[in-house]
Formats: C-alpha cells, sequence, structure tokens
C-alpha cells in the first residue's frame, strides 16, 4: 500500500501542484525572482523542468544501464540544432521541425551507439566523448551558416505557434516543459518495468554474468542508448522552445558532464533521484550567479569571494562531497531518513 | 613546399604538446584505470603557476623568467598531483567510476576557482625574444617556439622510457600495467608506485599547460579542457598504457590535424581528428582494453 502511495500517488499530486503554478499569484522573495507566475519565475521554473528531464534521459543511460557516457550532449543538442535548422532552413513549422529533429537525433544515437559500444566500460566514455567534442566543432565552426556559429540559432519566430511566444505566453512554454518532463517520466517508469528494462539492470550490475546468462548485452545496451538518446533529443526540442533558440554551450562536454553531476547528486538509477538533481542544479546554477552579485560576498578577502561567487566551484565541491559521503544521492540521504523514522 | 615543411613542422610541435599531455594520463590509466579528468586542471594549474612567477619576475630576460616559470608549473602540478592522489583517489581504489566523478568534479571546482581568482579572460603570457621569432628551415618560416615543444617532448620521452626500461620502479610500472593483480599478488606496494606514477603525470601535465600557454601566448581557465579532450583520444588511438603508442599517436593527431586544416579547410583538421578515432576502433577495438 505504502509502495503504491509512493509510486503512484506522490507524484501524481506532485505533477498537479505543478500543473496549477502558473495560478499562483504569491511572491517568494529569495527564492524565485518575482512571482511565482511571473515571466521570470515561470521562466526558470521551465529551465529547471526541462533541465530534469534530460537528466532523467542521461539516467536511463548511466543510472539504469550503467553506461558511462560523455556524448549525451550530443543527442541533446541535435535535438535542439536540428528542429532550429529545419525551420531556418527548409521552413517547417515547428511541430514537423521537431518530428524531424527526434527522427534525425534517433538514427545518429543509432549509428553512434552502434560503433562506440563495440568498446566498453572507461573506453566507451572517451569514444562518446570524441563524438560529441566532434559536433561541438561543426556547429562552432558555422559550415553553410546554418549553426550560427558562437552565437547559436533562434528559432523562427513566424513558424512558431503564437501561445509560445513573448513573455506574456512564459506559462504556456513552462506547461510544454512540464509535459516533457512528464512524458520522460512514463517513458522511463515502462521502461524500467519491460523485459530489456531488467536486461538492462542485469548488465549494469554485472555485465559478465549478464552474458553467461544469455542476456542480449550488446542489443540491451544499445536499446538504452537509443531510448535515452530519443528523450535527450525531446529534451532538446522543448529546451530550443523554452529558451527561444539553440546556443552552442549545450553541444559542449562541459553540459554532459554537468548531466553526470546532476544524477549523481540527485541519485543515480532513480526517477526522483535524476529528476531532484536535475531541478536543483538548474535552479543552483541560476540563482547562485545572483547570490555571486550580492553585498553578502564582499565582506571576505578578494581571492575567496571570487572563487565562492563562481557557482560552479561550489557545485563541483559539492559533488564531490556527495561522492565520498553520499553515494546515493540527495534521494538516497532522504530514503535512509525516512526509513530511520520508520518502526 | 615551404608551406608543407612549415605544417610538418608545427604538426610536430603540437603532436608534442599533445605527447606532454597524453602520457602521464596514458600512464595513469594503464596502470590503475582511473581516468583522469582532472587532468586538465592540472595544465590550468601549471599555466597559471607559471603566469604567476613569469610576471612577477619583470627584471629578469623573457626567456630566463619563463624556464623559472617552467620549473614553477612542473613544481605546482607535481605537488596538486601528490595531494589529489592522497586524499581523492587513494580511497577510491578500485572503484573505477567513483574515480571519474571525483576527478570530473574536481576539473569543475578548481576550474571554476581559477576564473574566480584571475578572471575569466586570457592573460598575456611574455616569452621572450628568441621564442617569438622565427627560424627559418627549407625557406619556411618556423615559430621558434615549436622547437621547444619537440625537445620538451624528446626530453620526457627519453626519460620516462629509461625510467621504465633502467630503473626497478620502471620494472614494477611496466609488469603493473600489463598484470597489476599478480604484481601486487608478488608483495610489491602497486598503490606507492602508481602515487609516483600520478605525480610524475600530473608534474608533465603542468608542464603541457605552461608550454600550451606559450603556444597561445596567453592561459586561460579554459585551455586545459580543449587540450585534454585531443589528449584522451591520443591515448585512446595510442593504446593505454603504452608510452611508444602514445608518441606515435601524438604525433599522428597533430600532424594529420595541421595537415587537413590547411589543405582541406579549418575545422576539418579537428574533425578528422575523431575519425581516425572510429577508424582505430573499428578496426582494432581491442587496443583500449589496457589493464585489469
Amino acid at each position: 500500500m505504502t509502495r503504491r502511495l509512493r509510486t503512484v500517488a506522490l507524484p501524481l499530486v506532485l505533477l498537479l501542484v505543478l500543473a496549477y503554478l502558473p495560478y499562483v499569484p504569491t511572491e517568494l522573495p529569495g527564492l524565485l525572482p518575482d512571482r511565482v507566475n511571473g515571466p521570470g519565475s515561470m521562466q526558470l521554473l521551465a529551465i529547471c523542468l526541462t533541465t530534469a528531464g534530460i537528466a532523467l534521459s542521461y539516467d536511463v543511460l548511466f543510472g539504469r544501464t550503467g553506461l558511462l557516457s560523455f556524448g549525451h550532449a550530443l543527442v541533446v543538442a541535435a535535438g535542439s540544432y536540428l528542429t532550429a535548422i529545419a525551420m531556418s532552413s527548409l521552413d517547417l513549422p515547428l511541430a514537423l521541425a521537431a518530428v524531424v529533429a527526434l527522427v534525425g537525433t534517433t538514427l545518429l544515437a543509432l549509428v553512434v551507439g552502434a560503433i562506440a559500444l563495440r568498446v566498453g566500460g572507461i573506453a566507451f566514455a572517451m569514444v562518446t566523448l570524441a563524438f560529441a567534442q566532434a559536433a561541438s566543432i561543426v556547429v562552432l565552426r558555422n559550415p553553410g551558416g546554418v549553426t550560427g556559429g558562437e552565437e547559436g540559432l533562434t528559432l523562427d519566430r513566424d513558424l512558431m505557434p503564437n501561445l509560445l511566444l513573448g513573455v506574456a505566453n512564459a506559462p504556456y512554454r513552462y506547461w510544454v516543459a512540464l509535459g516533457f518532463l512528464v512524458v520522460a517520466w512514463l517513458v522511463v517508469a515502462w521502461l524500467v518495468r519491460s523485459r530489456v528494462g531488467h536486461a538492462m539492470a542485469a548488465v549494469r550490475e554485472n555485465e559478465a554474468r549478464a552474458a553467461v546468462l544469455g542476456l542480449p548485452v550488446y542489443r540491451t545496451k544499445l536499446v538504452a542508448l537509443v531510448v535515452g538518446s530519443f528523450l535527450g533529443a525531446l529534451g532538446g526540442v522543448v529546451h530550443a522552445v523554452v529558451l527561444g533558440g539553440s546556443s552552442p554551450h549545450i553541444t559542449t562536454a562541459e553540459f554532459t558532464l554537468s548531466l553526470l553531476v546532476m544524477v549523481v547528486l540527485g541519485g543515480a538509477g532513480s526517477s526522483w533521484g535524476a529528476v531532484v538533481g536535475g531541478f536543483l542544479y538548474a535552479y543552483a546554477d541560476a540563482r547562485l550567479i545572483e547570490v555571486s552579485g550580492s553585498s553578502l560576498l564582499d565582506h571576505l578577502p578578494g581571492a575567496l569571494g571570487g572563487v565562492l561567487s563562481e557557482p560552479l566551484f561550489i557545485l563541483g565541491t559539492f559533488f564531490v562531497l556527495i561522492v565520498y559521503f553520499a553515494p546515493t544521492g540527495i534521494t538516497g540521504l532522504g530514503r535512509r531518513v525516512v526509513r530511520r523514522g520508520e518502526p | 613546399m615551404t608551406d608543407f615543411v612549415l605544417l610538418v613542422v608545427t604538426g610536430v610541435g603540437l603532436g608534442a604538446l599533445y605527447f606532454l599531455a597524453a602520457s602521464g594520463l596514458s600512464l595513469i590509466y594503464g596502470l590503475m584505470g582511473v581516468l583522469n579528468f582532472a587532468h586538465g586542471a592540472f595544465m590550468v594549474a601549471g599555466a597559471y603557476a607559471g603566469w604567476v612567477v613569469v610576471s612577477h619576475l619583470t627584471g629578469l630576460a623573457g626567456g630566463l623568467a619563463l624556464a623559472v616559470g617552467v620549473v614553477a608549473a612542473l613544481a605546482v602540478g607535481a605537488l596538486i598531483g601528490l595531494v589529489v592522489e592522497l586524499v581523492l583517489i587513494r580511497p577510491l581504489y578500485e572503484r573505477h567510476i567513483q574515480q571519474v566523478l571525483v576527478t570530473v568534479g574536481l576539473s569543475l571546482a578548481a576550474v571554476a576557482a581559477v576564473q574566480g581568482i584571475w578572471g575569466p579572460d586570457a592573460r598575456q603570457l611574455p616569452k621572450g625574444e628568441w621564442l617569438s621569432s622565427t627560424t627559418s628551415v627549407a625557406g619556411a618560416h618556423v615559430p621558434n617556439d615549436r622547437f621547444l615543444f619537440i625537445a620538451a617532448a624528446l626530453l620526457l620521452f627519453v626519460g620516462l622510457k629509461a625510467l621504465l626500461q633502467f630503473t626497478r620502479l620502471g620494472l614494477v610500472i611496466r609488469a603493473g600495467v600489463e598484470n597489476r593483480r599478480m604484481v601486487a599478488a608478488l608483495g610489491i606496494d602497486v598503490q606507492r608506485t602508481f602515487t609516483v606514477v600520478f605525480v610524475l603525470g600530473s608534474a608533465a601535465a603542468g608542464l603541457a599547460g605552461i608550454l600550451g600557454g606559450v603556444y597561445a601566448s596567453s592561459v586561460t581557465p579554459g585551455q586545459g579542457g580543449s587540450m585534454l579532450i585531443y589528449a584522451f583520444i591520443v591515448v585512446v588511438i595510442g593504446g593505454m598504457g603504452s608510452l611508444n603508442g602514445t608518441a606515435v599517436a601524438a604525433l599522428a593527431v597533430g600532424l594529420v590535424q595541421q595537415l587537413t586544416n590547411f589543405y582541406a579547410a579549418s575545422g576539418v583538421g579537428d574533425l578528422s581528428v575523431v575519425l581516425l578515432l572510429a577508424l582505430v576502433l573499428l578496426l582494432r577495438p581491442r587496443s583500449m582494453e589496457g589493464a585489469r
């Protein structure tokens, strides 16, 4: 009964609360930039939800299957950029461009995955990193002017539905982000309960044993990689919609590293973990910059204040501490506390 | 023809830089299976240590100041490597994924710390008159700093080779790369050997950092990141834990990058390096297995 409560009722209640937020006019000073349903807060929350969904897609590879991929930025960026390019170069409306991007990225993931999965473990990490880096280079070099180079690309406003444009419509973009997170959550929930999902867990725990048991290890990993990539590409499309375009930042190795940090911070191998980690990371990344601008750090001596004003310094240090002292992440810690409370 | 000579020499120079960055990475991975993402941060640390020293030694001639800066970079790299190995890597012995995660966190935090202290902008690195000028080789004007990179890489290669071939420590390292468990079972402290290798690799990273600064004439907090990725590619192509392989791969990557960037189009060289990697993987996937 309690299990059922935890897996169905809790997410459902949370979803309803999140879906209702655009109607809440309360101010939360310090926590959010303006009213909860103000455009600034809606935009911030939409980014947090999108990031949470992308972290969830990465967890399919890392937490569920044990694949240490450093190339997830490749599929997220492909989703985002292919949408923008399909709109700017082919004049497709947003929905069609998104379909093109999803199909294209899934095929790309299939090819890259088929090559990279020829090696395992740490070597797989390096190969995926190299492929993602190649994509990053292509985007920055701006071949034929299609990727926009360092400037990035903006989505063509004429081809976007009016509901997703402008400051006043921030709640609609927020709902799109929330919808993406729900889809990702449901796909992952379905996947881990399926046959392939059980095989994924077996491969993660002990690859040699899974092979001896006769499980198709290579195919299982490829399925996990393609499903994770599909969700990552969907996240890229939503990311482009929320931000109004693609920026080369999401092609970089740092972006993949930040996904890894999110998943481990929250707790790898659990949907709650990835979502909490992704949400908190995106939130901290945006809000810590504002802390650095505040007078709080002015009293510290120069160098120390400078270091503490870097969000990545705080996140990186926190991450190392989590790896040592709470290997199951924030949600794992929470679960331990809850369990201690129960008789 | 002069173009070609220039490209070959600069390609070899670039390959020398890659070798400096990759040799430590390869030995560290070969011996203990530790994929050190913080290697790029060590390079940045070395670069900034060198820059701080050089910018304080305004009284000395440029070349001499840089020489002191290089020594500082080596020392800082080694020191940071020692602390990181003892404090962060050692407690996670044999837990490879966690080790990767810790070095990832460390690289993020360290680069952010450098950026917080010295700012995100590039800092000029004065390198003296001789290094800023060129020498005529078969009609091509080759920047002198390329010769410095090549000399440094040769020195490191010969030094490491001698260490591996003629000393007891080298014997243990070679045996450990081959089969770590066996060496440990014979009663040899592989862990301590690993600390030595880690410190050596980090010192080489510091050197690669300051010389990378010489290459770009400036130091930036982000310089380690791009270098690290090419170093990874070099390590993979060369075969984990093989010094000769790393040297050949570094040379090949540097040359391919320079030549195709010039003769095809800018950017194609960077891509063809990744293609080279894919090719190596498809043809001989076993090359990456390293020690177990």
